[in-house]
């Protein structure tokens, strides 16, 4: 990240954080509407087989992204 | 302001997995058909349920959407409905159905849809999830704040669904405050709109201005108009949408502070965790889900066969009875030999699309659909497609047809349209009767190791073909297709869950129906042209089939039943089918087929399960379609050429080959022209299916024979 901030695509499985930010223009929206806000705590829960895509707790349920789309949430912690 | 008296047209709206089909379900009972929207092929279901002052309102289900800026087409209909206040399709009244257990993100869409300006009442369903987390809202306050009707609800058991039914028989006042009063920078360009377009709303305007292209009602001059207003007002939608999800959630974050009383004691791990522990293990996860194949494998070819014999039988019954008591003449010959075997041609897959989908909705109820894709996305993803595409390509086993249906959750054009052309690669049900007469005919019913039976090895070689030719197919055009779009995989998954028994009974019935009734159409007026084809001639061959088959054989001694069976062969041969399949001959001479083959390859262009009939009248034994017999009779004709056998393994391999890549469906074209709204893509896949199956069946018959 160009602020040295750390990913949810970083995170390790049981791993909580809270959301610094929205990286990616196209994508904050979708994600926002998904209920990743900045502010929110986001948990990892765990990664598929291949390393790709993954699943997260946030807003109370469970929501998976691909790896790609994990970068662009940057995490606070 | 008020709105005046009874609500007869209301639609469901609500995210994805928030039991909107089930309250659906529960409201309509079966008093619910599916057509079409209006010029596009989205499913909509609507339905009737009795009001408590006795009339009949109509319910519409719409697809289930996250919000009004939808991403794919499912979703982009709901806008369209909901911003189109002028239309008849606009609804008197919306219920949006919301999963009480996840109330911050529903209220997204909640709020959006309150800014309409249309009756809105909202129901919570779930309420029994959220009292065991010990959570409790205050629901007489959250009505208050929203400005609408807040009834708590369980879809499942129905509770509260009476409540729901009387405050919509009554007027409702319409949402009284606006949660997003639109920015003030946009404020002139909406005022301007809505006088120019008469339009009712703010937010409706203020939706006309952010994506008028998804709003496909609009008219080439209100485009302009539109484009006009934000050029003139320098309206930006990108930087509009991101700040007024963010101003909305801030209210719904206000308004969720103020009416939980008992906040929810953070739980470490949700019993879904769990599962998904199992079922998205490297290993276990894999297995399990080639488990459930395997076992939908065993239920659509196994399970399946005593219905579809009964059918079968039945319609064959039906067909002879038919022609033998009523008049003869060409109107009887057409319903008996043309329009009852084409019914019973429809009517005969019933028994497999209804377990196929029996099986879909009950893995889509479970929550379990969710982790196949989750599984699946990334090595889908190498091939071109997406996670989402292994639902089409699963049920492509069973029909092409309602699998290329299932391909409009994949929000990616792009995977989309590879998923489309590659999924009628995957070996459907039509094909096999083709692959078991044949490989009948060339396989020995031998055993392998002692337990793998032979035949059934080929037949299992046969569809891995199809599912390896679907996937290089794939990777193929995913080089070929030169778009660059990004491609999104922002997917809930949701709880495990017992499926509702009830709901996978509809949608048994509800996709059943509209095979017969859609794809039934098309494939029902194909089997009478075929009918046609091949039972008129040019000449007076068919009218004194008779004498000219008696003149040829003189010499023979022939039963009654033989000559009548002589005389079919003949009048085919003599028949416009019979003058294509010889007209073609030149041609599919070099796979080792003669005009003969030629004839079943015309008859089975448009369904290739027709392949099995054709080749019964064709060798004279129409009168005893039965698979035995036609295996003797074709294992007994003899290549005028070599003086051996005409089904040689080389020719019977190249007939598999053939059949297993071959786009013979019309049916299928039929839907994919629907689905990709052009002639374009089908008849990409024609060539590409055709010019595969030519190749790779003279590849196969040049190397054996």
């Amino acid at each position: 990240m160009a602020n040295g901030r750390r990913s949810v695509a970083q995170m390790r499985p049981g791993e909580v954080a809270i959301i610094a930010g929205l990286e990616d223009d196209d994508l904050s929206t979708k994600l926002m509407e998904m209920g990743c806000l900045p502010g929110a705590s986001i948990r990892f829960n765990f990664r598929a087989p291949f390393g790709d895509p993954v699943c997260i707790s946030v807003s109370g349920y469970e929501l998976s992204l691909r790896v790609a789309e994990a970068s662009t949430i940057s995490i606070l912690n | 302001m008020q709105t005046s008296g009874k609500h007869v047209k209301i639609a469901l709206v609500g995210n994805p997995n928030s039991g909107k089909s089930s309250l659906f379900n529960y409201l309509t009972g079966l008093n619910q058909k599916t057509g079409n929207f209006p010029g596009v092929t989205v499913e909509k279901r609507t339905g009737y349920s009795k009001m408590p002052e006795g009339y009949q309102a109509q319910f519409i289900d719409l697809p289930g959407i996250y919000s009004l800026y939808p991403r794919s087409l499912d979703e982009q209909i709901v806008s369209e409905i909901l911003l189109n206040h002028k239309s008849p399709e606009c609804p008197d009244a919306i219920v949006v159905i919301v999963d009480a257990t996840n109330l911050k993100r529903s209220l997204l869409l909640v709020t959006q849809i309150s800014d309409l300006g249309l009756p809105v009442v909202l129901a919570l369903n779930m309420m029994d999830l959220v009292a065991k987390k010990q959570i409790s809202y205050n629901l007489v306050e959250m009505s208050q704040q929203l400005g609408i009707p807040v009834v708590p609800i369980n879809a499942r058991t129905g509770m509260g669904v009476d409540q729901l039914k009387s405050i919509l028989s009554k007027p409702i006042t319409l949402p009284e405050k606006t949660i997003f009063p639109v920015f003030d920078e946009a404020k002139a360009g909406v005022q301007e709109l809505r006088t120019t377009l008469d339009l009712d709303n703010d937010y409706e305007a203020y939706q006309f201005l952010q994506q008028p292209s998804t709003l496909g009602f609009l008219k080439q001059e209100e485009h302009d108009l539109i484009h006009e207003v934000k050029e003139k007002y320098k309206f930006f939608p990108g930087k509009f949408h991101g700040a007024e999800t963010v101003q909305r959630y801030s209210f719904i974050q206000a308004l969720l502070d103020s009416i939980t009383i008992k906040p929810a004691v953070e739980n470490k791990t949700s019993r879904s965790t769990d599962f998904d522990k199992i079922l998205t293990h490297r290993i276990w996860g894999y297995a399990i889900f080639f488990g459930v194949l395997f076992l939908i494998f065993q239920a659509i070819f196994a399970w399946a066969t005593v219905p579809m014999d009964f059918i079968d039988g039945v319609f064959a019954s039906l067909s002879n009875y038919l022609s033998e008591t009523l008049p003869d003449g060409p109107l009887t010959r057409m319903l008996a030999q043309g329009i009852v075997p084409g019914i019973g041609g429809i009517v005969i897959f019933i028994p497999q699309i209804a377990i196929l989908f029996a099986f879909i909705s009950i893995l889509e109820e479970s929550g379990y659909m969710a982790r196949v894709v989750f599984l699946m996305d990334k090595i889908m993803r190498k091939f071109g497609l997406n996670g989402k595409s292994v639902v089409p390509l699963i049920s492509g086993v069973a029909c092409a047809i309602p699998a290329i249906m299932a391909t409009r959750t994949i929000d990616n054009w792009k995977e989309r349209t590879i998923t489309i052309l590659v999924t009628p690669l995957m070996s459907c049900s039509a094909r096999l009767p083709v692959f078991t007469i044949l490989i009948a005919l060339i396989v020995p019913e031998d055993m392998v190791f002692g337990f793998f039976n032979l035949q059934g090895l080929a037949l299992m070689g046969l569809y891995l073909l199809g599912f390896a030719a679907a996937m290089l197919s794939a990777v193929v055009i995913k080089m070929l297709i030169k778009v660059k779009e990004r491609s999104y995989l922002i997917m809930e998954m949701p709880t495990y869950r017992w499926p509702k028994w009830s709901n996978v009974g509809y949608t048994i019935y509800d996709k059943t129906k509209s095979f017969v009734f859609e794809a039934g159409k098309v494939i029902l007026a194909i089997a009478v042209v075929l009918w046609v084809l091949a039972s008129y001639g040019p000449g007076d061959h068919q009218e004194n089939a008779r004498e000219y088959v008696l003149k040829e054989s003189e010499n023979l001694r022939l039963t009654e039943q033989g000559l009548e069976d002589r005389v079919a062969a003949y009048k085919l041969e003599h028949s416009y089918a019979g003058i294509l399949g010889k007209s073609i001959e030149p041609i599919i001479r070099p796979l080792g087929y003669d005009w003969k083959i030629g004839i079943a390859l015309v008859t089975s262009f448009a369904a290739r399960e027709v392949f099995v009939g054709t080749m019964a009248t064709i060798y004279s034994i129409g009168s005893e379609e039965d698979q035995t017999t036609i295996k003797s009779r074709m294992k007994a004709e003899i290549n005028p050429e070599t003086g051996g056998p005409r089904y040689t393994p080389a020719v019977g391999f190249s007939l598999l080959v053939f059949y297993t890549f071959a786009m013979q469906c019309m049916s299928t074209i039929a839907v994919v022209y629907r689905e990709t709204k052009g002639w374009k893509w089908p008849m990409i896949q024609l060539v590409y299916m055709t010019a595969l199956a030519y190749v790779s069946a003279l590849i196969v018959f040049q190397s054996l024979s």
